[in-house]
Formats: C-alpha cells, sequence, structure tokens
C-alpha cells in the first residue's frame, strides 16, 4: 500500500519533471513573439539535406526550411538530426517543424502531426546487378541492410521473408558504408541516398530491384498543434500555387514536385 | 491544444521483452568472451612490458597507447567498416567481441602491470632460489598475487567494456542498446525504453562485478591472497 503510494508518487514526479514547461499555446505563438523558428532538417540525406564543402548544411529540405521560416516572418534555426531522431526532437520540443524527408504512417500519426506534401519521395530495394531479386521472397539467405526507424525499415519488415537477414544501422552513412563495404549484399534505402551511392560507386553496379513505397514528404509539427499546422499548410500551399515548390524540385531532384497529396 | 504532459507507458516496452532478453543476452555473452580473451590478452602484455625484451616491450606499449588513446567506436568501425577494404569481412558479432578485447586488453595490461610491479623483490628472489623456471615464477609466484591486488580495478574495467558494448548496436550487432533503440524506433517510447534499458545495463552490472568478485578469489589467486586496497 505504501511502496504502491510511493511508486505513484515517483510516477507523477517523474511526469512532472518531464512535461514540457508551459504548452498550452500554439508553437506559433512563440515563434511569432521570438521572430525565430527551430526547424528539424537532416544532414546525411543527400540531395535533401546535407553538409556542402563550406560545412553549411543545404539541401530541398534545408531550402524548404528557409522558405517556410521566411513566410513565418522569423529567422531559422536549423537543428540537425537523423532519421532515428527526428520524431523525439518534436516530441520534447527541440525543434518547431521537422522538415527531414518525413514520411507518413499511421504509427507516426499517433504521436505528431503532418502537414501537407511538400516533395516526392520513394524508398526501394537495390542491389548489384549480379544478384537475383526479382520478389521479396528471393530476400531470403541474403542480408539487408537499412537504416533503422527508417520508413524502408517499416515497409522492409513487413514484406521481407522469415529468412531474410536485416541489419539494422544507426544512419544512412552507416548503411550506405556497410553495404559499399560488402558487409551486407543488399541496401534497402531511399532513393536519393541509393542514387548519391551508385554515383560514387560506379564498380558496384548497384541497381534498382524493388519498390518497398512511393512515400511523399511532410512537415511535422507536435501532436494537436493545429494552429501551426495550419498555418504551414497555407505556406505550402501559396508556394504550390507560386511555382516555387516546382523550382525547388527542379533544382535538387532535377523533376517538378508532380502530384503532392494534401 | 497540445498534449500537456508526456504520459508514461511502460507497457509499451515491456510487452517486446522476447527483443530485449535477447538483447541482454547477447550484451553479456559478447562481454563474457571479450573478458576471458581480453584477460589473457591483458596478461600478456602486462608480462610483455615487465618481463619481455625489448621488441616485445615496444611492441606492447605500441598496443596499449594505441588502444587507451583512441575511441572505443573508432576502434569498431575501423573493425567493422575498414578491414573489408583489406579483404577481412568479419560479421557484427565478431567485429565487436575483437573491439570490445582489443580495448579490454590495453586497459587490463596496464592495470596488471601494476598489480606485478608491487610484487616484493623478495618473493622474487625466493622463487628464483628455488630453482623455478622464469615461467614458473611468473605463473605461479607473481602473477596470482598480482591479480589479487588488482582484482577490483580489473572487474571495474570489465563492467566500463559491458556498457561500452552499447555502441556495437551502431554496427548491427543486436545487444541490448539495439533492442532498445528498435523498440523506440517502432513505438517512440524514447524515454520508457531508454529508463528500462538503464534498469537491466545496471542489473547486469551488479550481477557482473558480484559474479567476478566471487570468481576471482576462487579460481584465479586463491582465497588468501592479499585483496587490493
Amino acid at each position: 500500500m505504501n511502496l504502491q503510494r510511493r511508486s505513484l508518487f515517483a510516477l507523477a514526479l517523474a511526469a512532472a519533471v518531464f512535461a514540457p514547461a508551459s504548452h498550452a499555446q500554439s508553437a506559433l505563438d512563440a515563434i511569432v513573439a521570438k521572430k525565430s523558428v527551430a526547424i528539424a532538417i537532416p544532414t546525411d540525406f543527400p540531395p535533401y539535406g546535407f553538409v556542402g564543402t563550406d560545412m553549411a548544411p543545404q539541401g530541398l529540405d534545408v531550402d524548404m526550411a528557409r522558405l517556410i521560416a521566411a513566410r513565418l516572418g522569423a529567422t531559422v534555426e536549423l537543428v540537425p538530426v537523423t532519421s532515428a531522431n527526428r520524431i523525439p526532437y518534436l516530441q520534447t520540443h527541440k525543434a518547431d517543424l521537422v522538415i527531414s524527408t518525413l514520411g507518413k504512417n499511421p504509427e507516426r500519426e499517433k504521436v505528431i502531426d503532418f502537414t501537407a506534401a511538400y516533395s516526392p519521395f520513394f524508398q526501394a530495394v537495390f542491389a548489384p546487378r549480379a544478384l537475383a531479386v526479382k520478389s521479396p521472397a528471393d530476400l531470403a539467405g541474403k542480408t539487408i541492410g537499412v537504416t533503422r526507424g527508417a520508413i524502408e525499415d517499416m515497409e522492409l519488415t513487413k514484406i521481407a521473408p522469415g529468412g531474410a537477414d536485416i541489419k539494422r544501422f544507426e544512419d544512412n552513412n552507416a548503411t550506405v558504408s556497410a553495404f559499399v563495404s560488402g558487409q551486407v549484399q543488399v541496401i534497402a534505402t531511399g532513393a536519393s541516398v541509393a542514387g548519391n551511392m551508385m554515383a560514387r560507386n560506379p564498380q558496384l553496379g548497384t541497381e534498382f530491384k524493388l519498390l518497398l513505397k512511393d512515400s511523399p514528404n511532410f512537415i511535422g509539427v507536435a501532436k494537436g498543434d493545429d494552429k501551426l499546422r495550419l498555418k504551414v499548410n497555407e505556406i505550402i500551399a501559396a508556394a504550390k500555387a507560386s511555382g516555387e515548390i516546382d523550382k525547388l524540385c527542379v533544382k535538387w531532384l532535377g523533376r517538378p514536385a508532380g502530384d503532392l497529396p494534401n | 491544444m497540445a498534449a500537456a504532459m508526456i504520459q508514461l507507458d511502460f507497457a509499451a516496452v515491456l510487452v517486446d521483452w522476447p527483443l530485449l532478453l535477447r538483447g541482454a543476452a547477447l550484451t553479456l555473452a559478447l562481454t563474457a568472451v571479450a573478458t576471458v580473451l581480453g584477460g589473457a590478452l591483458g596478461i600478456a602484455c602486462a608480462r610483455a612490458r615487465t618481463h619481455g625484451p625489448t621488441p616485445a616491450r615496444v611492441l606492447a606499449a605500441a598496443y596499449v597507447e594505441l588502444i587507451r588513446n583512441t575511441p572505443f567506436i573508432v576502434q569498431l568501425f575501423f573493425i567493422f567498416f575498414g578491414l573489408p577494404s583489406l579483404g577481412v569481412r568479419l560479421s557484427s558479432e565478431a567485429a565487436s567481441v575483437i573491439a570490445m578485447t582489443l580495448n579490454l586488453g590495453a586497459y587490463a595490461a596496464e592495470i596488471v602491470r601494476a598489480g606485478i610491479e608491487a610484487t616484493p623483490l623478495g618473493q622474487l628472489e625466493a622463487a628464483r632460489s628455488l630453482a623455478l623456471t622464469e615461467r614458473q615464477v611468473f605463473l605461479r609466484v607473481v602473477l596470482p598475487p598480482s591479480l589479487g591486488r588488482v582484482w577490483p580495478a580489473l572487474v571495474s574495467q570489465v563492467v566500463i567494456v559491458m556498457l561500452g558494448s552499447a555502441v556495437c548496436g551502431q554496427i548491427a550487432a543486436q545487444e541490448l542498446s539495439y533492442s532498445t533503440n528498435l523498440i523506440m524506433s517502432r513505438n517512440f517510447r524514447s524515454f520508457e525504453a531508454n529508463f528500462v534499458a538503464a534498469g537491466l545495463y545496471l542489473a547486469m552490472a551488479v550481477a557482473l562485478r558480484q559474479a567476478l568478485a566471487w570468481a576471482g578469489p576462487r579460481w584465479l589467486f586463491g582465497r588468501s591472497a592479499p585483496r587490493g586496497s
């Protein structure tokens, strides 16, 4: 009885400590007041977000972050994140928005909210030409590298047969290194990562094998922050109408945005 | 309105207990192998540095300094991502064990060396006057009490290596932190998952310390050997 009460107290204390100080208001009010917005962006994901030779982040997501910040009338504070930690950053309010090639799925919708889509993306399985992979069943007995927690991890886990040996790595750099160094035979990753890897390692003879998912990118906002979400949706709709989003896609992906879901 | 506070949900993490258990088991297995191999390597290097010929001394010193002055994760990445370009391809688990063994070996060498150097000269003279070979002197007279003197420090180093194995998940070795990260990436319960993992690591570290404190005097240096202060 006493013990139970004490553990309840400990839980309440932990909850109080980990609760954000005051979050009754939308992050939008704070952004407008501070004239500064913290946006989580990738730095390991060219051409969406990567670090150039001048050590400054650049890419489609970075340009999009600057565009959104400009329309919000705020200066942008870029927060570099990885695939695995971008949602925790949003949940713990270390970032106001996540513009980090974030795909939408029901598991994620339970913990954060999404705006309209702002750019196209797809994930697939890639392997050397010599390796026969025509259907998911062919993955049995092969080692497959994937970045833990990324959309391709979820999709691959769904379709991979029991005999497939899935090796999950912390970030895209590790996943690509494992494939390039021959530690895994097959790689499941985003088209952009694969494109970049193939361009730098032509000797591997890597080719597209299986489509895992067509998943356009959405901007993540904190769960329940409708005010900020609707404001960002307005900005995206205007940027689509004015052709700015198409211009960004042509600049970084070599093709217009195409049809994006709202 | 945004959620007022983070709701804690430990059940969402504990439901994956087989994964956590498998992870904890691999962490212990990696640690067990690394402890035996790393301990032996450490003793060999300590002997080389104190009693060996000059080339062995230099070699052992170079190895110890190389390992002690570079981060563990860099050593691990070198073995897993670097060695394949030299044609050596190791599984995640093999690379983890080798990295942990090399790491423990270097630190253990210095700890054991301190124990050996604290051997009273009289004991050595007594042993030699009994016509024991140098090998017998080292294995029977010098080493056991030396291990006894430094045992607590050595046990601490083994615990540090076990906790350090958390980064082996980075090369897809499916140890405890790999399980934790996998669970976290599935249900986004990062606080709960890390809380549970921390509890498991704590329990494993305490158990490992107790087990080694029990095993050392029984099997390695005798109950009556002097303990380290």
